[in-house]
């Protein structure tokens, strides 16, 4: 019997799975799946909590309810990773051996990387919403806030879901309208990055969206520290912005695992190929979603797109057949602009975001890089496509590949 | 494409308005880069960091990051941040004769 060993059961891990299980033959492989969390969090769902659209029961459902039977699944935290002799290392000392390993540990954020986060304003005037603890205690403190300087602020890229930052922004102002106080509230999008986004297409028209709600964008800021006595962030060349809610993107890593292990680059994250996703170091370590340094989004739309390269590879690896480059950096995210609106990007490695229009069979078509209620209601139902498809690794009407059919240079 | 002329050789540059060919990169060519971007003369200090993003491109194919250059070159950021105001990251890539920083998406 030889051994599939799945490190996470986050949005990738359980795709693998799900994907894999029907697809080696049982009598020959086991699939284990370690991961230490019984909680599956919908993380694109924690952009709603602040707001109050979505509650905490709405984004968080147990994990083996979307394991497949037939694989082992261990709750266990790793101790290390040691590739030299093809075995893993749990907390307890149990070793589990592999044939084959796939990284899938994802990344979260330190918001203890940026010297004074963490201190006096942590929770109290100062949150994160990448964190389900952050998400509520933001919802808490927004539920009863007057207005004052608001000011959210990318520590330093890359981070989970590039396109949050601003989603988030747009619902405050949408949301601050709706409490009657937008007048009293002065929005601040804080960015190391030249403009509102990367790419310079979707960077110029989400700017112009910015421009347009009336929030302020201070580009190439890069965070020193916080000064939560005096309530201010500051810069690395002495800028400094005053706030009274200061919400922050921490310092995206991934897991601490990977540093034991000595497997990751700086902030964690697996040097990986970016087209076959084998690690570029051990021909039987293959790493899918946050876990990789790839220059893709780190996003469950990406992970998805990966598993249905990943999952080829897999098989030809077994069968010792050249691995497919077939993964190109593929993403596809839904923009809430807020009032009920939102935008679609469609992108890969090569091709940034472009306009036009984004053929979808039976739903679509969706307007790209363009405000529309089809958008915000295609967010929405992403809800439900991924408890229900998503996860359990259905075929989805989109290719792994991005197509440029409908896509206007 | 664009190009640069420095003493009278010529410089082929990257849509980005970044070096095309990392071979062709020289000391002149860092300099004039530099003046360009408002920096008058490299220091030490500069120099410091630019020797370490080409060998540590050379090294490992990408462009170091600004944490790399941290914990990797150990350059400390607010040092890098006063060498090269206004977006570090890029700047000193451009003098350095490396593509774009990758601003992952």
């Amino acid at each position: 019997m030889r051994n599939l060993l799945i490190l996470g059961a986050g949005t990738a891990g359980t795709i693998m799975a799900n994907r894999l299980l029907p697809a080696l033959d049982s009598e020959e492989w086991q699939i284990t799946i370690v991961d230490q969390d019984e909680k599956h969090y919908y993380q694109p769902g924690f952009l709603f909590i602040p707001f109050g659209i979505y509650s905490r029961q709405d984004v968080i459902k147990p994990k083996r309810d979307y394991l497949p039977a037939g694989i082992n699944v261990v709750m266990s935290k790793i101790e290390i990773i040691e590739p030299e002799k093809n075995q893993i290392k749990l907390a307890d000392g149990k070793l589990i051996p592999y044939d084959i390993l796939i990284i899938a540990t994802g990344s979260r954020v330190h918001p203890d990387e940026t010297e004074g986060m963490k201190e006096d304003g942590w929770f109290k005037n100062i949150f994160d919403f990448y964190t389900i603890e952050g998400a509520t205690a933001l919802a808490n403190f927004l539920k009863y806030w007057e207005g004052g300087k608001m000011v959210l602020n990318i520590t330093e890229m890359p981070i989970k879901c590039p396109v949050a930052p601003l989603e988030f922004v747009f619902l405050a102002d949408w949301w601050f309208t709706e409490q009657g106080i937008r007048d009293k509230v002065e929005i601040t999008f804080a960015t190391p990055l030249p403009g509102a986004f990367t790419k310079p297409k979707a960077s110029k028209l989400l700017g112009n969206f910015l421009d347009n709600k009336n929030i302020k964008l201070v580009p190439e800021f890069g965070i020193e520290r916080v000064d939560s006595s005096a309530n201010k962030i500051i810069s690395f060349d002495d800028k400094e912005l005053d706030y009274d809610l200061l919400v922050t993107i921490p310092t995206n890593m991934g897991d601490e695992l990977i540093e034991r292990s000595d497997m990751g680059d700086e902030l964690n994250f697996i040097p990986t190929d970016p087209n076959t996703l084998q690690s570029k170091d051990h021909e039987n370590i293959f790493v899918i979603g946050d876990a990789t340094d790839l220059p893709s989004s780190k996003a469950g739309s990406v992970a998805h797109f990966q598993s249905e390269v990943l999952d080829k590879n897999i098989l030809r690896f077994i069968d010792k057949r050249p691995l497919l480059p077939h993964f190109d950096g593929h993403a596809n995210c839904f923009i809430e602009s807020g009032f009920d609106k939102g935008i679609l990007i469609d992108f890969n490695y090569d091709v940034e975001p472009l306009p036009g229009k984004f053929p979808l069979p039976g739903v679509g078509p969706f307007s790209l890089l363009e405000e529309t209620k089809a958008n915000h209601w295609g967010k929405m139902m992403f809800r439900w496509v991924y408890w229900n498809l998503l996860l359990k690794g259905a075929e989805m009407p989109i290719q792994a590949q991005m197509n440029m059919a409908g896509k206007r240079r | 494409m664009a190009e640069v002329t420095v003493d009278a050789k010529t410089f082929a540059l990257d849509e980005d308005g970044f070096l095309a060919d990392q071979n062709d990169w020289n000391e002149e060519f860092a300099k004039a880069i530099a003046k360009e971007e408002g920096i008058d003369e490299l220091t030490e200090g500069h120099w410091n960091v630019i020797n370490y993003m080409r060998s540590d491109y050379a090294d490992k194919g990408a462009v170091p990051t600004i944490r790399r250059l941290k914990k990797a070159g150990g350059i400390p950021t607010k040092d890098l941040y006063a060498l090269f105001p206004d977006g570090p990251a890029k700047k000193a890539a451009r003098i350095s004769g490396l593509p774009k920083p990758k601003g992952c998406v």
